[in-house]
């Protein structure tokens, strides 16, 4: 099975302490570092098994800046065979249409059996795998959690709210957007990313996907960002204060008091 | 008058020359062991490089003293005592059974030098051997099969009971033994009846009770049993030669070898693969042992010399935490899976992954490097770098639970497994009551003679900031000159390396040695002893490090620093000895020569410390590894301190006292225990 995995490099919200820059419009990005977006991390981990178990190849794909590829790297030295990177100033800016537009014109270039991305990237608005679905007209479930291959077609387990599983049978090629815990993504160490550090990573531009710049980037975006900011604080939360007994003690009383208990 | 006829002139049914079986038995005994022992090289010449040519003179202060002095045997007691006397008998033995074989072939041999006075008292010695090692059998199977102490038990999922084959080896034993002293019995008593000379015989000795009850016996019978005597002397004996090959009794063979290959240096980890720099390193195809022939030759010899004696597992906090983890069995399954790859005839199978085949991943990241199984081991067994080097596997092939992925991911991304920004590892100066008092140079800045190395838990850690605050105070109050690398230092990378992230620790350790360099100190000191024991023992050409405890000590030693009085004196203190400052190092005496050197302080010993302390729960990526496990080991460790009576733990390592502070909460003894890091008493009480 051909599967392609579309992944995106974002600062890491365990090693990072976001803070507003002095214009107010974006995060402080100076000390910021960057890793691949968890959900995509468990999107390649699953192509893998896949591919483990059922032959094919893996290809990860990212529409970024030079320093994207180091995602890539870390998801190839995981596994994943190819890499392309998807680069031009004419990209930069994209909004989610624009994103998948992008990642389209690269994925009807070749044949895929399988298209996965996160179900959300931090930073994001998990929109890219349902718009990219729509626009490649090929069947998509979101908030995959369970992948069997049988034959041409797949069984897709979906998370519901409530903690409820759904079960679709799905005919292939078709776009899945993965939820994080599907599968235990594997270690990659240094030593991993030093093994594909010298792999050539082809790089595609708009001219080479045929993509008109005025529909992609900021010139394409058809939604702006106007403003952004860290919420205040409102009232209605409250610090328990005491030992832990007390605490839980006070907890019951509250609960109580409500009607929770 | 006739004398006894020996096996070397002896005739069965009066035509058949003894000692034709005399030379068949030792040439086909000989023929099989050496067959055996070829068999049993075999996986050893496949396995990877190990250098043990070098420290000769340690090593053979090594042998002297753990292998011809047995002294790791006392250290449990009884049977201690019972193994010296075997293995004593055995050395003494050794020559009597020699001799015994060629007596077979030419009668009355001695060895040469034996046949004046040495030989005299020889026999009485090995007499008084043979009666010894006879005695010491039996208590041995009592303790086995009857009195069956606890260590020796086999979990169900480990196997079978292994005590069938260790009686069975005692009756061989005692089989040896008194089969010696009737064939010597019956012709001392042949003699008597002869000659009515009473031949001097060592008294009490076995020999020397045969004799006593063969004095009647006829001139026929003690001819045939003489011969009969010698004949399962000899049968036995080769048979007994064979078999120890085949199981835990492989050590009487190996064990002078497993003890002079024995690790000479504490606190260090074996390099990827001896004879591969680490610039080749990346040429490498495969990391660390995956397969049973990726182990080192000298850790399949551990595995062959194993005598199953449990003491590893005994000593060892994640076995008794009930973490998935038992030493021993480290060992008795790889020994099994290379009696089974490698079989006595036949063809050799092919290895599988380790840690599918016979080890669990659990089994393998459970272990906190502690190093209580190897402090223990009669045999010289290591387990430390079998662990480092199955994790390097496991790394290599992406095997890291989730729980452990993050902390190595920020410790690369950041140099400190909280993923906290590098500009904030020096905030721990800025809190305002210890900012007031004390300047902390930056030697980015500022020069001075001494680094402070903090490390990620003491520069991050809210609650363990305090011993960084300590350490500087003290460090000030004594008046050394010293000063931090402030963002420029990285995480040791102590257990970066132990938990197999080989590359990553290089990193770390390149970044560190670099700013170390750059600083121009002339030495270094930390108050953490997992900082300590990396830049002592896995970093190079450093200036040299001490532990804050070493400084203390040496300074009121000099009368450079005096202590004032105990501030609690109706409290009870008792010392934890940290893993890496102690039996990784041998820092044992300093801190408590500190403490003690508080006047009215009232410090009690537990059971288990020095050399025999029971790890906390390790420290380091071990604060993240999330175990199963039945209990915590700091519960352990904390309900020791209270059975000694203490009410205050002393620790001189930030992760004890995050383990036991834990511990003690969860133990539920707040306000009746309580733990207290050594720079913060010492601080406390400094003039």
């Amino acid at each position: 099975m051909e599967i392609l995995v579309c992944v995106k490099r974002v600062p890491d919200t365990a090693e990072n302490e976001f803070e507003l820059n002095s214009a107010g419009n974006d995060l402080d990005r100076d000390d910021l570092v960057y890793s691949v977006n968890e959900w995509d991390n468990y999107a390649v981990e699953e192509a893998i098994q896949i591919v483990d178990e059922h032959g094919g190849s893996v290809t990860v794909v990212t529409v970024g800046d030079d320093e994207a590829e180091e995602v890539l790297r870390r998801e190839m030295a995981m596994g994943a065979n190819n890499g392309v990177l998807l680069c031009d100033d004419a990209f930069e800016n994209s909004d989610g249409k624009g994103i998948a537009t992008i990642l389209k014109a690269e994925i009807e270039k070749g044949k895929y059996d399988l298209i996965l991305t996160g179900a959300q990237a931090d930073e994001g608005a998990g929109q890219v795998g349902g718009m990219l679905a729509a626009m490649l007209d090929l069947p998509y479930a979101s908030l995959v959690n369970k992948i069997e291959v049988k034959g041409d077609s797949l069984v897709v387990g979906r998370e519901i709210e409530g903690g409820n599983q759904e079960m679709n049978e799905m005919a292939l090629p078709c776009v899945l957007s993965i939820q994080t815990g599907i599968n235990e993504p594997r270690y990659v160490g240094i030593r991993g990313i030093r093994k594909v550090a010298k792999v050539e990573i082809p790089e595609k531009s708009a001219d080479d996907l045929g993509i008109d710049a005025a529909t992609v980037g900021e010139a394409g975006a058809k939604t702006q960002r106007v403003d952004y900011f860290v919420p205040e604080l409102g009232d209605g939360a409250e610090m328990l204060e005491g030992s832990t007994d007390e605490i839980i003690e006070k907890l019951i009383e509250k609960l109580k008091a409500k009607g929770g208990l | 008058m006739t004398s006894i006829i020996g096996p070397a002139s002896f005739k069965f049914f009066g035509a058949l020359p003894a000692v034709i079986l005399s030379f068949i038995i030792p040439v086909v005994g000989v023929g099989i062991f050496a067959y055996i022992m070829a068999r049993r090289i075999a996986p050893l010449v496949r396995a990877n490089p190990d250098s043990r040519f070098d420290n000769i003179p340690q090593r053979l202060m090594n042998l002297i003293t753990v292998w011809l002095g047995q002294i790791r045997q006392p250290r449990y007691m009884l049977a201690g005592v019972i193994h010296i006397v075997i293995f004593a008998g055995f050395l003494v033995l050794s020559i009597r059974s020699t001799s015994l074989v060629i007596i077979g072939m030419s009668d009355g041999f001695v060895l040469p030098g034996f046949d004046g006075g040495l030989g005299m008292v020889y026999n009485v010695f090995k007499d008084y051997a043979a009666t010894f090692v006879l005695i010491a059998c039996i208590a041995a199977a009592v303790r086995r099969g009857i009195i069956k102490p606890k260590r020796y038990a086999v979990p169900e999922k480990y196997g079978k009971d292994h005590t069938a084959e260790a009686v069975f080896v005692l009756g061989i034993i005692s089989t040896l033994m008194i089969s010696e002293s009737l064939f010597e019995a019956s012709e001392i008593a042949f003699a008597a009846q002869q000659t009515g000379e009473a031949h001097f015989i060592a008294p009490l000795t076995l020999t020397w009770m045969f004799t006593g009850m063969l004095s009647g016996a006829s001139l026929g019978f003690l001819q045939g049993m003489h011969i009969l005597m010698y004949y399962v002397h000899d049968l036995t004996f080769f048979f007994f030669l064979c078999f120890l090959p085949l199981g835990k009794h492989f050590h009487v063979i190996t064990s002078i070898f497993n003890v002079f290959f024995m690790r000479v240096k504490k606190g260090n980890i074996k390099p990827i693969q001896y004879g591969i720099t680490e610039e080749e390193l990346d040429e490498l195809e495969s990391f660390g042992v995956k397969k049973l022939e990726d182990f080192t030759w000298k850790h399949m010899l551990d595995f062959y010399s194993c005598a199953d004696c449990g003491r590893c597992s005994d000593q060892c906090p994640a076995n008794a935490a009930g973490r998935p983890l038992s030493p021993r069995f480290i060992t008795i399954k790889a020994r099994d899976l290379m009696f089974k790859n490698y079989p006595l005839s036949g063809e050799i199978y092919k290895s599988e992954m380790l840690v599918e085949d016979i080890y669990e991943e659990d089994e393998i990241w459970s272990c906190t490097t502690c190093g209580a199984c190897e402090q223990e081991c009669p045999l010289g067994i290591e387990y430390i770098d079998k662990m480092v080097d199955l994790r390097r596997g496991m790394v290599d092939e992406g095997m890291v639970p989730q729980s452990l992925q993050k902390p190595l991911k920020a410790l690369e991304k950041r140099g400190n497994p909280y993923g906290m920004m590098e500009k904030k590892r020096a905030d721990w100066t800025k809190e305002e009551a210890f900012a007031a008092k004390y300047e902390v140079k930056d030697l980015a800045k500022d020069d001075a003679s001494t680094l402070y190395f903090v490390d990620s838990i003491s520069s991050y850690d809210d609650n363990i900031q305090e011993i960084a605050r300590r350490t500087a105070a003290i460090l000030t109050k004594s008046g050394v000159d010293y000063g931090i690398l402030g963002k420029k230092e990285k995480d040791s990378g102590n257990e970066v390396m132990r938990f197999g992230e080989e590359m990553l620790f290089q990193d770390l350790r390149e970044q560190n040695t670099d700013a170390i360099m750059d600083s121009g100190v002339s030495q270094i000191v930390t108050a953490d002893p997992h900082a300590y024991n990396a830049l002592k023992n896995d970093y190079t050409g450093l200036p040299p490090v001490r532990h804050i405890s070493q400084v203390i000590a040496e300074k009121i030693a000099k009368n450079e620093v005096s202590l004032k009085p105990c501030s609690t004196p109706d409290k009870v203190f008792c010392y934890h000895d940290p893993c890496y400052l102690g039996r990784h190092n041998g820092v044992y005496e300093d801190p408590r020569s500190a403490l003690d050197a508080i006047d009215g302080l009232t410090r009690v010993e537990l059971e288990r410390s020095r050399d025999r302390s029971f790890c906390c729960g390790g420290g380091g990526l071990m604060l993240f590894y999330e175990p199963e496990e039945e209990t915590r080991m700091g519960v352990i460790r904390v309900n020791m301190a209270a059975e000694a009576g203490a009410n205050v733990i002393v620790t001189a390592c930030p992760f004890c006292l995050v383990n036991i502070q834990d511990a003690i909460k969860v133990a539920g003894m707040e306000g009746k225990m309580e733990a207290l890091d050594f720079t913060e008493l010492i601080e406390q009480h400094l003039k």
